[in-house]
């Protein structure tokens, strides 16, 4: 790969600038610098100062300078705990800073209510295993509206606060860079942590080349599938309504989960439910537990399955047909030019594509001489109206 | 059968898509897609049978048979055919819109559906958070810029470029001889090169590991998206600032942001010349959702080590042990014990049809069809099941077929209208095989949070309805 690169780019400057000489697999930096004229500068001093501010577990790049867990406390009252809680337990916005760990986490440095499954929950001080991390990571992005505006007094000042709070440094304690290293060594959890595993593309860390979950890929009869877990039917809206989260055309759409009763009932037959046959777990498939109803073919149109027609109240409805000009022509009850609304509803009970046809294309001959031209309002509203209409003009 | 008794036979015997929405939305989109038959409906008439057809369609389906049949046609039996070929549409008979309409072109307004989304409940604010790219609904192997998912620590900025710098140091001064700043116009003076990469965030799929917690694709496996990204090669950027590559055995890349992410990169990665220095993604610049105009590309790691906004690469000898190392993105072990650099994302795959949250309209023929991966290198092969796992056939992989690349699969299925649990299951070229939940819970419990890679089960049940499941 690097000899490859090597020449890729010697044949890039070779038609570039001309430059005649092989390059050699193994090049020096000088002269790989020197490919490249024109192309970066050498960085200063207070450069490299501004923004080399990472602190390492072994705590190089850590500033001189301390901070007292008292001072640490205004801080905290003033910085950290609208979001962390007084007392860092706040969950309401992140995750808890404090609480889970004991003193004998600090003398073992594992902390031992990692292991139960059932404790709810991990805290950062349940978690962390390089003091370095929290410094560098409250210098470098806290407070969360205005990082990098902690002083390093603050800072240690702030991380020894927090430590207090876990029950790790004592009151009178003063942070500083001279005892980080022996704070580090009552890190409730500095020794729950492996690199022992195949995540690291490398052999940096000596970690396992072997992954740790190994599959074959059984290809027939293998084990009998029973359905441990599904989508529970009460949340099915939960995520909203996944008929607007799938496309409109295609070999499928989405369900529609926003009826109120939570069924989907888009393509549901009457009795199959989709909560009957998620409830019914274990579920197995092909000829086992399974006892629903046959496929439900879903037609264009059902009188008895189509939704109702979008209904509006009665000022709404006069609204839009004033907006419309409707009313220019139609009264509620009496004929002026045309006939009035309500004689319009009985006439035409329930028919409203009907109805919306005519509003939209115009219509002669039904109600008497005069025509009624076409009318340029949208399609939504000429259906709304003629819902209204259908459903009785309000009578 | 209903449909075969409505005289005017439509084009298919499903309901039509609008039935999915609500009224509203419904009415909102047939607005949009009705609005160039107002030429047709200013007519001197309009067929019963075509205005009725209109209104069904815009009321959700419920076409008034009483109208149709009362009042047949006055231009065409009412069984003549379907009105969407019968009645020519205004687009074939008017002018469409010119050129430059819009400068940057924007998908269909029917797509307004596919959008990338929050999990509701998963985080308190917007700016540390995540979106989820629609999975179910693209296609082939690329995500459109738009729709890439968000991870987001402290926020997104959109950074003028010509302020942007990438400064490369050393921890000590011997590992780095010469620290270097680079201007963007530099880094993209250099030779590039375009490759196509996936990135997955290693919580992907992160709330299913106890049981089944989300209803679609989106959200079991939308922390994933793949681009073709254009940049050069960290290693080159490394050499011309002097670097001990023999003594520099970790690289901590560092971002602009408030939250300045910080990770350490794998040299492995770097030496290989896969770690790229990107600015482009799909033929154009980097989004600022993912780190405009500079961000790390590590192939086949998981994305928080991606560092957008990226400001700074340091050479060290050793680890960085960063907030994000230490503290997140630490996978829990049964034991108690927490696996620290766990970055690389293991092979997986998802079914995205049928997937979870969707109706299939009939039975019939289907295309399983779905997306595969491997950090480890390129996919080997996918297999799919639609008994829940207990017989499986070998998908179609279609090309190219890329390392550390989604890759597209495609299986014949032709359903017959029972119950079926549909499944994939990909292998890479190490030969490492996909687990199944029971396999990966068995290693890892419950806990570990990160890297979740079991197979996937979609139950498609008699009705169409598909349901996100796990098997046991």
């Amino acid at each position: 790969m690097f000899r490859s690169r090597s020449v890729a780019v010697a044949l890039v400057l070779l038609a570039v600038a001309g430059f005649t000489a092989a390059q050699s697999a193994a090049q020096s930096a000088a002269q790989s610098a020197a490919r490249y004229p024109g192309i970066g500068r050498s960085a200063t001093p207070a450069e490299i100062a501004a923004w080399d501010i990472d602190v390492r577990p072994d705590f190089k790049g850590l500033p001189a300078g301390s901070g007292s867990v008292a001072k640490g406390q205004e801080v905290w009252e003033s910085k950290c705990a609208s979001c962390h809680g007084v007392f860092g337990e706040a969950n309401n916005i992140y995750s808890p800073l404090v609480g889970g760990t004991t003193a004998d986490d600090i003398k073992t440095g594992r902390v031992a209510r990692l292991r139960d499954a059932a404790f709810p929950g991990r805290t950062t001080l349940m978690k962390v295993s390089s003091l370095s991390a929290l410094w560098d990571y409250i210098n470098r992005a806290m407070p969360w509206t205005q990082p990098k505006s902690l002083t390093v007094e603050e800072v240690y000042a702030s991380t020894a606060f927090l430590l207090n709070l876990g029950g790790i440094l004592p009151d009178d304690f003063v942070l500083s860079d001279k005892n980080m290293a022996d704070v580090q060594a009552r890190l409730p959890n500095r020794n729950g942590k492996t690199t022992a595993h195949a995540l690291w593309p490398g052999n940096e860390f000596l970690g396992s080349r072997a992954p740790d979950v190994k599959a074959v890929a059984c290809m027939a009869d293998c084990a009998q599938p029973v359905v441990a877990s599904s989508y529970p039917d009460f949340a099915l809206n939960s995520h909203g309504n996944l008929a607007e989260q799938n496309r409109l055309v295609g070999p499928q759409r989405g369900l529609d989960t926003s009826r109120a009763s939570g069924k989907a009932s888009a393509t549901v037959a009457p009795n199959t439910s989709p909560a009957s046959l998620l409830v019914a777990s274990p579920v197995s498939v092909r000829g086992a537990a399974v006892a629903v109803g046959p496929p439900t073919t879903v037609v264009a149109a059902s009188s008895a399955s189509a939704p109702p027609a979008p209904e509006i109240d009665q000022q709404t409805a006069l609204n839009l047909a004033n907006r419309h000009t409707c009313t220019a022509c139609h009264a509620m009850d009496q004929r002026t030019v045309g006939p009035g609304f309500a004689e319009i509803a009985r006439k035409h009970a329930g028919r409203v594509d009907y109805l919306a046809g005519k509003i939209k294309s115009g219509s002669a001959g039904v109600w008497g001489a005069i025509p009624m031209p076409a009318q340029a309002l949208n399609e939504v509203d000429a259906k709304t109206l003629a819902a209204w209409l259908a459903a009785g003009a309000g009578k | 059968m209903r449909s075969l008794q409505i005289p005017m036979q439509p084009g298919k015997i499903q309901k039509a898509p609008e039935s999915f929405l609500s009224p509203d939305q419904a009415r909102t989109v047939m607005a949009e897609a009705q609005q160039g038959r107002r030429g047709f409906l200013r007519g001197a008439f309009a067929s019963a049978a075509s205005a009725a057809a209109v209104v069904a369609v815009a009321a959700g389906g419920a076409i008034d048979a009483k109208a149709q049949t009362s009042k047949p046609s006055q231009v065409q039996a009412p069984d003549a055919g379907d009105p969407n070929i019968l009645n020519l549409p205004e687009h074939a008979k008017g002018l469409g819109q010119g050129v430059v309409t819009q400068g940057y072109g924007r998908p269909s307004l029917h797509e307004v559906n596919i959008q990338r989304r929050q999990s509701p409940g998963l985080t308190q604010t917007t700016q540390a958070s995540v979106s989820f790219a629609p999975l179910q609904s693209m296609f082939g192997i690329v995500t459109p810029s738009g729709l890439h998912f968000e991870r987001h620590h402290q926020g997104w900025w959109d950074i003028d470029p010509t302020k942007h710098r990438l400064m490369v140091n050393g921890s000590v001064p011997a590992l780095i001889k010469n620290p270097k700043v680079f201007t963007v116009d530099e880094i993209m003076r250099l030779s590039a090169v375009s490759r196509f990469h996936f990135i997955e965030c290693g919580a992907n799929t992160a709330m299913e590991w106890g049981n089944v917690a989300v209803p679609t694709a989106q959200y079991t496996h939308g922390m994933l998206s793949c681009s073709e990204f254009t940049g050069v090669p960290l290693l080159t950027l490394l050499e011309m600032a002097g670097a001990d590559l023999k003594k520099g055995k970790f690289v901590l890349a560092e971002g602009a942001d408030g939250s300045s992410m910080t990770r350490t990169i794998p040299m492995s990665l770097i030496l290989s010349g896969e770690v790229i220095v990107a600015y482009g993604q799909n033929g154009e610049m980097l989004r600022p959702e993912q780190g405009y105009p500079l961000r790390l590309v590590v192939p086949g790691v998981q994305g928080v080590s991606w560092v957008k906004y990226l400001r700074r690469i340091e050479l060290g000898d050793k680890p960085y042990g960063t907030k994000d190392e230490v503290i997140h993105y630490i996978d829990l072990m049964p034991d108690g014990t927490h696996r620290q650099y766990s970055g690389l994302q293991e092979c997986k795959s998802v079914v995205t049809t049928p997937s979870g949250g969707q109706v299939l309209l009939d039975k019939g023929y289907y295309s399983i069809t779905g997306l595969a991966w491997s950090g480890r290198g390129k996919i080997k092969r996918v297999d799919v099941s639609v008994d829940g796992g207990r017989n499986w056939r070998s998908a179609r992989l279609e090309g190219p077929v890329m390392g550390k690349c989604l890759t597209r699969f495609n299986a014949d299925w032709a359903w017959d209208g029972t119950p079926a649990i549909v499944q994939s299951r990909a292998m890479d070229d190490t030969g490492y095989v996909q687990p199944t939940y029971q396999q990966a819970r068995a290693v890892r419990g419950l806990r570990s949070i990160y890297h979740n890679n079991s197979i996937q089960s979609w139950l498609v049940q008699a009705n169409g309805e598909v349901s996100n499941v796990q098997v046991s």
